[in-house]
């Protein structure tokens, strides 16, 4: 079962996104229309806390569990990450959920957002079947 | 068991949600990344001849545990962390959703939108087909979502990162602002 470390990080992060209440609709609607700090709060002290984590990693020579030496996969540079990330940011005010958050709204018990999840699987097949056809 | 419970503050619940990617790095040398799990899942189902679905998704399969882990950890919230009460928002959000047709401000996610009964109207045509949509197909486009870019990318100190989470942002912001008020009104008032 060397799977089952990732299900119980699952888990862990699940009832993390749901307690910080970063699956909610309205919390998202919140945020663009800059009425709380909650999720910039959430969201910037999670990208220094994880900051930091990677630099401890590195600075330690950290091996992970199997031996492997840690490697930091390079993000390339594309237009996709600018119009990709236009779309999702409209996707992301409509739905109130990034894909993470998807998986929790259904675990939440709003089981109507596997409606949701089967359109951005769909949506994630259509790109993969015009991905020649757009700029990147 | 109170704390449990209630609604975790942004400084407790922020740095949990980052110690994730220190802590995939250690248990299997992976990187934080949720959207993926939707291209394995058409790589799993429906490949068809596609060029892009046409990889060993199984040696990606900790990814579909680590979103399976996510559904039921929120259960468990849902069954033995819940405090039942509604979300404590800016008034001012309220009163501009509430103009807005949304009526119900009692639970996680509106009420009045997000249930079956809107499943197959004008309703969830925009916010489960076209919202969902969107999402799937802005982030494999975008190469990563808030998790792979907005938090493992910048924590990374990849500026295609920082591009894609700024491009998210104004894309949030202009359907919040801009063209959902309209459609709102339109569909629930």
């Amino acid at each position: 079962m060397k799977n089952a470390k990732f299900l119980i990080a699952g888990m862990l992060f699940g009832i993390i996104l749901v307690k910080a209440e970063v699956i909610s609709w309205f919390r998202i609607q919140e945020m663009f229309r800059l009425e709380s700090f909650h999720m910039y709060g959430v969201i910037g002290s999670a990208i220094v806390t994880a900051m930091l984590g990677v630099m401890l990693i590195k600075k330690m020579g950290w091996r992970s569990m199997n031996g492997e030496e840690i490697v930091i996969r390079k993000k390339p540079f594309h237009l996709g990450n600018i119009f990709g990330g236009l779309i999702f940011g409209l996707g992301w005010a409509i739905t109130g959920a990034c894909p993470g958050p998807l998986f929790a709204q259904i675990g939440s018990g709003f089981t109507v957002v596997i409606v949701t999840l089967f359109s951005a699987i769909a949506g994630t097949w259509v790109y993969g079947l015009v991905k020649d056809r757009l700029p990147h | 068991m109170n704390f449990l419970k209630s609604p975790w503050p942004w400084y407790i619940a922020g740095p949990l949600i980052g110690l994730s990617v220190p802590l995939l790095m250690l248990i299997g040398n992976k990187a934080l990344g949720i959207s993926s799990s939707l291209r394995h899942i058409c790589a799993a189902c429906l490949p068809g001849k596609i060029p892009f679905f046409q990889y060993d998704w199984k040696k990606e399969s900790w990814n579909l545990w680590f979103v399976g882990g996510i559904t039921l950890g929120a259960l468990l919230v849902l069954l033995f962390l819940n405090n039942g009460e509604p979300v404590d928002l800016n008034p001012a959000t309220i009163a501009a959703l509430r103009k807005n047709g949304v009526q119900e401000f009692d639970e996680l996610l509106p009420g009045d939108i997000f249930h079956w009964g809107n499943a197959f109207s004008g309703t969830g045509l925009l916010f489960f087909v076209a919202g969902g949509f969107l999402v799937g197909f802005g982030t494999r486009y975008a190469g990563g979502c808030t998790s792979g870019h907005s938090i493992y990318g910048i924590a990374t100190l990849q500026w295609p990162s920082l591009v894609a989470t700024l491009c998210f942002m104004t894309g949030g912001f202009a359907m919040s602002n801009l063209i959902l008020p309209p459609l709102m009104r339109w569909l629930l008032l």
